[in-house]
């Protein structure tokens, strides 16, 4: 029992409230806002932008595509081989990430990728406007290939919440497709929805290794921030900067997954 | 039960001509044809898989028939949608709409049918009535109970004033206290509403109990549709007299004409039946008893297992040494064989049905 | 259902799988012909990349490493959690909530953001316990709570520990007897996928690894990569294909008993949501 706790307070707890703690800490020990006002520097705004974009993005396709595979697979057998493919395939690919994936982007759409030298030999350079793998989009990209099927885990239980019964009753009250979606489907599925977008979001914005293993020079996002600060002089000379983008990470993670919480009891209410 | 002559109800006649479904190699409907007089209720009943379900899907719209016909007065609607047919129905389970209250549920039909808001709220507070959930309509279906919930189903469904009503087994995934009086609101709603009505149920007793005329169903074909008396009294083959009500199966020789069991001989109801041994399915209420010590003819004798109490009658069951029979009697009867006594059985002579040799139907 | 909304269902779902079986598959497929290239366009296959995963010390050293470090922190997860939750699901059931919200904690704190406050206590450990990497395991064990603590916490509700141990007891067995020979016996799959979900999170660690200075396998990938892709990715293709191997296993193993499975919700058994922080 003790050692438990023992363990969570030191190697959980007690990091955070040295984040918590060094976030607000100036190099003499005294209370400062400063770390915090540090992030307002362009380059460091700009970073954070560039984080909340591919999160989105990255959450929003990944939402979509992801939940039109899972109506896919839900509108299918349920005991049949395509959906315990699909949902064990998910499960593996879901966790694919970090380094491993990115060289297997690089293996795909790199400058010298199977993919493109596929297209180039028919034709096609996709890198005619400058090679895109290693930016934003590229990283977007990638970000989907573990996006699409994490929404595909979490949002196939409310699709099979949605009772036949529902449609059927429905159409027998003179409503088409249509209706159905707009008054009946839709709303049971918004929370739900919503909920794993956010999950996805929070996901994308939390993830650093794929990052790190394709873009070794720069710090065009959060996490990459925290890296370059761990090996650069500013870093040395003001360690409460670290901190207080660890904080803001924090901070922003945990609002997310609230509302993801709080989203996922509502359809548990409606969709068990 | 019909407290008025069904002809006399306002509704619409509904008119099954010879439908027939099947899907990956399986027949589910063989061949239906049925009509229904306005207002009528008739209760659809057989065991699982016989076809009653794929029946009434049919006449809601919601498969398409591979041959038949499906009228509604007259019209034929068999190549129009559900969403087309204007009918109202009530689903086993999951009947109302999660994210709803019981006011919203109900009103949703009438706000596709494009009625204004104020006729809406006033037909909705007149349906909740009906079902006596006048106080409830701002719950969610989590906060009713199923019995509830089946009653806001049926108020959503009549209140489009749907050309007939359609229940799939609405009663068999509650508790039986609430089944018993449920079943009864659900005929006083009907008959309130006049609407022609299709009741599939797989409880003999809940169907004999409310439907105008009942239609026995097995294996995708309609084996008998009258009244509940003649279902009961005069099954007319023996899936019938077997799934409906209790049966005796006694073995006997059928000799021209009829058959004689154990001494007795009783007239037949098939013709056709072939001379030699057979089965003899015989009523419980058909058996007597008396005491062994009685000088009333009957050669049967055996000794009292059990006795049911059932109310007003009561269940015997007699061991006859090679079968069990069982008697149905009034209590008071009853009671003057207990348990452990030896009692002599008569059969009366009412015509029988002979066992086919047919397995057991498959439960789906 | 009628037939031509039917039609259209299925046409909707064959493209969807095979635009999304494409998307997948590609890249994977991609590794492989990645990984078995000759050294110019027209040069024939080889395995030289695989082969020179045996060559290269530094990613032995690593691959040994990660694997050590899978087995410390698989141990060392099972022998503070499983005690922990057996006595509060026995004896404490007031502090459910709090260990529960512990063990998930994780989940809301980003690897990154959580390495930052763990750097002076790496550096603590590196002075005064050892500095090798086997270090790592005591940050690990947090990642891999999560994961962790939701199969113990399945398996143990599957079986009704407070009657079993009830029994032991009044028979006269000690609580080491009661857990060894009682409760673990009866939760082998729940271990056995606790264990499984600790060695994929742990030999997919990337953040801790790097950022604390040590060499880990993802960190040696990477590292390798900077110089020759070719291995890189035949390592990467290696280490997909071990966590596909032990999934494999863990879907078999997992699979839930007629007693506890809730009717046809067979997602995959492996309760990796949200990913493992640190891999991605």
């Amino acid at each position: 029992m003790a050692p438990f706790f023992v363990y969570v307070g030191l190697f959980l707890l007690l990091p955070t409230a040295i984040i918590v703690a060094g976030s607000f800490a100036a190099t003499d020990g005294t209370f400062t806002l400063s770390n915090l006002t540090a992030i307002n520097q362009a380059y460091m705004i700009t970073s954070f932008v560039n984080s909340l974009t591919i999160s989105v993005a990255s959450a929003l396709v990944g939402a979509i595509a992801g939940a039109l595979l899972a109506y896919a697979v839900a509108t299918g057998n349920p005991r049949g081989a395509i959906r315990r493919i699909v949902t064990s395939a998910s499960g593996v690919l879901a966790q694919f990430g970090g380094v491993t994936l990115a060289f297997a982007f690089i293996a795909t759409l790199g400058t010298v990728g199977f993919v493109t030298v596929f297209l180039k030999d028919h034709g096609f350079d996709i890198f005619a406007n400058g090679v895109w793998l290693y930016k934003l989009t590229g990283l977007t990209l990638i970000y989907t290939y573990f996006q699409i099927p994490l929404m595909v885990l979490v949002f196939l239980p409310a699709l099979d919440g949605i009772r036949p019964q529902w449609r059927e009753a429905t159409e027998s009250l003179g409503g088409n497709t249509w209706h159905y979606w707009r008054y009946v489907a839709g709303p049971l599925l918004a929370p739900s929805f919503l909920g794993c977008t956010l999950l996805l979001f929070a996901n994308a914005f939390s993830a650093y290794a794929t990052a790190a293993a394709l873009i070794t020079q720069g710090g065009i996002i959060i996490p990459l921030e925290i890296q370059s600060l761990f090996t650069s002089d500013t870093g040395q000379s003001q360690p409460g900067l670290a901190k207080a983008l660890a904080l803001a990470m924090i901070v922003i993670v945990t609002i997310v997954m609230t509302l993801y919480t709080l989203l996922q009891r509502r359809t548990s209410r409606w969709l068990k | 039960m019909a407290a008025k002559n069904a002809a006399q109800r306002a509704g619409v006649e509904v008119r099954l001509e010879d439908l027939r479904r099947s899907y990956a190699g399986i027949t589910a409907l063989d061949g239906l044809t049925l009509t229904l007089a306005p207002g009528e209720l008739v209760a659809l009943l057989g065991p699982s898989g016989c076809g009653k379900t794929t029946a009434m899907r049919l006449v809601a719209g919601l498969e398409e028939a591979n041959g038949g016909r499906v009228m509604f007065g007259g019209k034929d609607v068999t190549g129009l949608p559900a969403s087309k047919r204007d009918v109202g129905m009530v689903f086993q389970a999951y009947s109302l709409f999660p994210h709803m209250t019981a006011a919203q549920n109900v009103a949703f039909g009438l706000s596709l049918h494009k009625v204004g808001a104020e006729q809406r709220k006033q037909r909705v507070g007149e349906m909740l009535e009906l079902v006596g959930l006048s106080g409830y309509a701002n719950r969610y279906a989590s906060q009713l109970s199923g019995g509830q919930q089946q009653r806001v189903a049926l108020a959503r469904a009549l209140a489009i004033k749907p050309t007939v009503l359609l229940l799939d087994e609405p009663l068999s995934a509650l508790d039986a206290k609430v089944r018993s009086r449920l079943r009864d609101e659900i005929r006083r709603v009907q008959l309130d509403a006049g609407v022609t009505t299709l009741f599939v149920t797989h409880d003999q007793e809940e169907a004999l109990a409310i439907a105008d005329r009942v239609g026995v169903m097995n294996a995708g074909r309609l084996e008998q549709l009258g009244s509940p008396t003649e279902i009961y009294s005069r099954p007319a083959t023996p899936f019938v007299a077997e799934f409906v009500g209790l049966t005796n199966r006694i073995p006997g020789t059928v000799k021209f004409g009829m058959v004689e069991v154990r001494g007795t001989e009783l007239p037949l109801v098939q013709k056709d039946v072939p001379t030699g041994p057979a089965t003899a399915l015989v009523r419980p209420e058909a058996v007597s008893l008396a005491s062994e010590g009685d000088s009333v003819p009957g050669p049967l004798i055996g000794t009292v297992i059990a006795v049911s109490f059932l109310g007003a009658t009561s269940r015997v069951t007699v061991d006859l040494g090679d079968i069990t029979v069982l008697a149905q009697l009034p209590t008071a009867e009853a009671s003057a064989h207990p348990a452990g006594t030896r009692v002599r059985l008569a059969i009366r002579p009412d015509p029988v049905l002979i066992a086919r040799e047919e397995k057991a139907p498959v439960e789906a | 259902m009628t037939r031509s909304r039917r039609l259209k269902l299925q046409v909707f779902r064959v493209v969807v799988f095979l635009v999304m079986g494409a998307f997948f598959l590609v890249p994977i497929g991609a590794m492989f012909e990645f990984s078995t290239r000759g050294n110019s366009e027209t040069a024939p296959r080889t395995l030289e990349a695989w082969t020179n995963i045996i060559k290269t010390p530094d990613l032995i050293d690593a691959i040994t490493a990660s694997l050590e470090l899978a087995a410390i922190t698989s141990i060392a997860m099972l022998v503070l959690l499983l005690p922990t939750m057996v006595w509060v699901r026995l004896r404490l059931p007031g502090l459910h909530r709090v260990v529960e919200f512990l063990c998930l904690l994780p989940l809301t704190i980003p690897a990154i953001a959580l390495v930052v406050g763990l750097v002076p206590i790496s550096r603590w450990m590196r002075i005064n316990m050892s500095d090798s990497i086997l270090m790592l395991s005591f940050l690990y064990l947090v990642l891999v709570l999560p994961y962790s603590y939701r199969a113990l916490d399945a398996g143990l509700a599957a079986i009704d520990i407070k009657t079993l141990s009830e029994a032991a007891r009044s028979l006269g067995a000690g609580w080491g007897t009661v857990m060894l020979r009682v409760i673990v016996p009866n939760m082998s799959s729940a271990l056995l996928n606790a264990s499984v979900l600790s060695v994929a999170v742990v030999l997919g660690e990337y953040t801790f690894a790097n950022l604390l200075n040590y060499e880990n396998l993802q960190v040696a990938i990477a590292y390798v990569g900077l110089t020759s892709a070719g291995t890189s990715v035949a390592v990467a293709v290696a280490s997909l294909l071990f966590a596909f191997a032990l999934l494999m296993i863990l879907s078999f193993v997992g699979r839930p008993r007629p007693r506890v499975a809730r009717a046809e919700k067979t997602l995959a058994p492996v309760q990796l949501v949200p990913p493992a922080q640190g891999t991605k």
